[in-house]
């Protein structure tokens, strides 16, 4: 068995920003384990620009996101081992994994950071209905297709979900000559980005049916045809609505869950709201010296949150390897009115810097508040113009009147006018 | 009248602008000054970064873009100048693959890097 200092799990933008801030904050002994065969993450196979506006001031593609950090990692000396997937993590942080140059290894570890990404939910997660015929894929796998083997998945195409990925994959189809009939959603609103909506339907004249969903998939071997219908408030189909549509693909954009078998397996506990592991402000899990960044931990739509959060990661990893672990005082931060899965999910006190929540709301809100609310402490509230499922929202919680909180931190939604 | 939705923030207001001769006269309709300026752009030339692959012998696809955004009217034309051409590693992220796509004056660079 060999050993590291730290062992970071993935090299998406989580993986690469937490282990170029642990070098940073001076770790030396570190590895990064990738199972594909580069660095990058999901970025590798998003051509589209839209990524790092925040973070660099300026409008790249995902892989030249990417190549930003790489480029980083490689001039600090980083090791990045590709084509080695990690199997499992135990509590007594021994990694293993399996390498195709070196074959099954075990690693023990000063710490560890899990920085796995998420997955698509697939079609039997949402059960649709029909035939199993070929031709129905999840959104990111036909992107996978059509950006890095440069191989079309079909040419009369419907995508079933209005998130991001699905009307990123509505324009990059039609730009490579398939006719993308229709984006349908269940929802009375998009999750994706207005500029998504604009820029991926509207521009190519695709039309998007809200509160609709697909009823019937037809077809032998291969897929020939759809029916959508309209649903009603409780998303139940209703009769005598129905539009057929004839095609010869499916792709499903209806959801992402974090990657979370390794922290399973070390028997780490899931938030039923986020789907990632808790953690406190500082990112560590239930493990002493254990950390979850990125969209494992809860699925971000900005590879720069993914990014600033994870660097956040590695700071807490290097400071943990560097001076120990520390015992400090929990407050919980709980889902008040409107909020679902708040990350993290416990904040030490007395607080060392301001803390950044995030969540999502459970519908649009329109001038509303931003709230936190705790025994002892008053907190800021912000007031947004709007608030949408799709954008994930955030309260900042200065330090000084987190040092002051008793009790419980809950965040709420209030005194909105709803759309 | 032309609507256009802005894309400016999450709102999404809908905008009407009004143009005569190819000028803008008026805009309505704008939650805040933002929109505004984006819509007087949008109802005149609305303009878009175009990204997509080119085929590379012997290799994967590779990922390019127009260095920045050309007119919305030309994507098409765009991607069959980018469909057009097969690039030879090694090829530097960045590097030029298409000087002038389609009369706009705009390059075509690579967004990645690929080694022989
Ligand atoms: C289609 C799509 C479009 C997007 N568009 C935008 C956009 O326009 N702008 C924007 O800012 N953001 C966008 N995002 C969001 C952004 O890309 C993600 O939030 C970000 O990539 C998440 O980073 P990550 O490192 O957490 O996960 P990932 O990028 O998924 O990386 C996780 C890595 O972990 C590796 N891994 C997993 N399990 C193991 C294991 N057991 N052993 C070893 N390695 C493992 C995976 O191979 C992968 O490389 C988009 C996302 C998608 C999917
Ligand atoms: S006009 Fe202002 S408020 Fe309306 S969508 Fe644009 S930026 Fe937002």
């Amino acid at each position: 068995m060999t050993r590291a200092d730290l062992l970071i799990i993935g090299a998406g933008p989580a993986g690469l920003a937490a282990a170029i801030a642990a070098r940073q904050a001076g770790v030396k002994d570190l590895l990064v384990l990738e199972r594909e065969e580069a660095s990058g993450g999901i970025l590798r196979q998003c051509i589209h620009n839209g990524f790092g506006l925040h973070r660099f001031k300026e409008e790249l593609t995902g892989p030249e996101y990417a190549q930003r950090d790489i480029d980083l990692a490689a001039d600090l000396g980083i090791r990045i081992q590709t084509n080695a997937m990690a199997l499992s993590v135990t509590r007594d942080k021994v990694v293993s994994f399996v390498s195709r140059q070196e074959g099954p290894r075990q690693i023990e570890c000063g710490a560890i950071i899990l920085c796995t990404g998420c997955r698509e939910r697939s079609r039997g997660a949402i059960g649709t209905p029909g035939t199993r015929c070929a031709g129905v894929f999840s959104a990111g796998t036909a992107q996978k297709f059509v950006n890095l083997h440069g191989f079309m998945p079909g040419s009369q195409v419907v995508i079933l979900g209005s998130g991001d990925i699905g009307l990123i994959m509505a324009r990059r189809m039609t730009l490579q000559g398939a006719r993308v009939l229709a984006c349908v959603e269940i929802m009375p609103y998009s999750s994706g980005l207005n500029r998504n909506i604009v820029q991926c339907l509207n521009d190519y004249d695709i039309p998007l049916y809200l509160s609709h969903t697909v009823t019937d998939i037809r077809g032998t071997s291969r897929l020939n045809g759809i029916t959508i219908s309209r649903v009603d408030e409780n998303r139940r189909p209703v009769p005598g609505t129905e539009i057929d549509f004839s095609c010869d693909t499916l792709l499903l954009s209806v959801g992402l869950i974090p990657e979370n078998e390794l922290a399973l397996g070390a028997g780490l506990n899931l938030s039923a709201a986020t789907g990632g592991v808790l953690v406190d402000d500082r990112f560590e899990t239930e493990i002493d010296g254990v950390f979850s960044a990125g969209n494992a931990l809860h699925v971000h739509d900005l590879a720069d949150d993914v990014s600033e959060e994870a660097a956040r990661a590695g700071r807490a990893a290097a400071d943990y390897l560097l001076r120990g672990g520390q015992k400090r005082q929990m407050l919980s931060v709980m889902d008040g009115r409107g909020v679902l899965g708040a990350v993290p999910q416990k904040i030490a006190v007395p607080a060392e810097e301001d803390v950044r929540v995030r969540f999502r709301v459970d519908r649009v809100y329109e001038n509303a508040y931003v709230c936190a609310h705790a025994q002892g402490a008053v907190f800021p509230r912000r007031k947004h113009r709007i608030l949408t499922p799709g954008e994930m929202a955030q309260a900042v919680l200065p330090k000084q009147p987190l040092s002051l909180a008793e009790g419980d931190i809950v965040i709420s939604i209030e005194g909105e006018k709803e759309r | 009248m032309t609507v256009v939705t802005c894309i400016a923030c999450p709102v999404g207001c809908r905008m009407g602008v009004e143009t005569a001769d190819g000028a803008v006269t008026a805009v309505s309709g704008h939650g805040c000054k933002r929109g505004v300026e984006y819509a007087r752009q949008e109802a005149v030339c609305p303009m878009r970064i175009v990204t997509a692959v080119v085929r590379v012998r012997g290799g994967m696809p590779l990922s390019v873009r127009t260095a920045s955004p050309i007119p919305k009217k030309d994507i098409f034309a765009c991607m069959s100048a980018i469909e057009g051409i097969v690039v030879n590693k090694p090829v530097t992220m960045g590097q030029i693959l298409i000087e002038d796509v389609c009369g706009s004056g705009v390059a075509v660079i690579a967004t990645k890097a690929m080694n022989e």
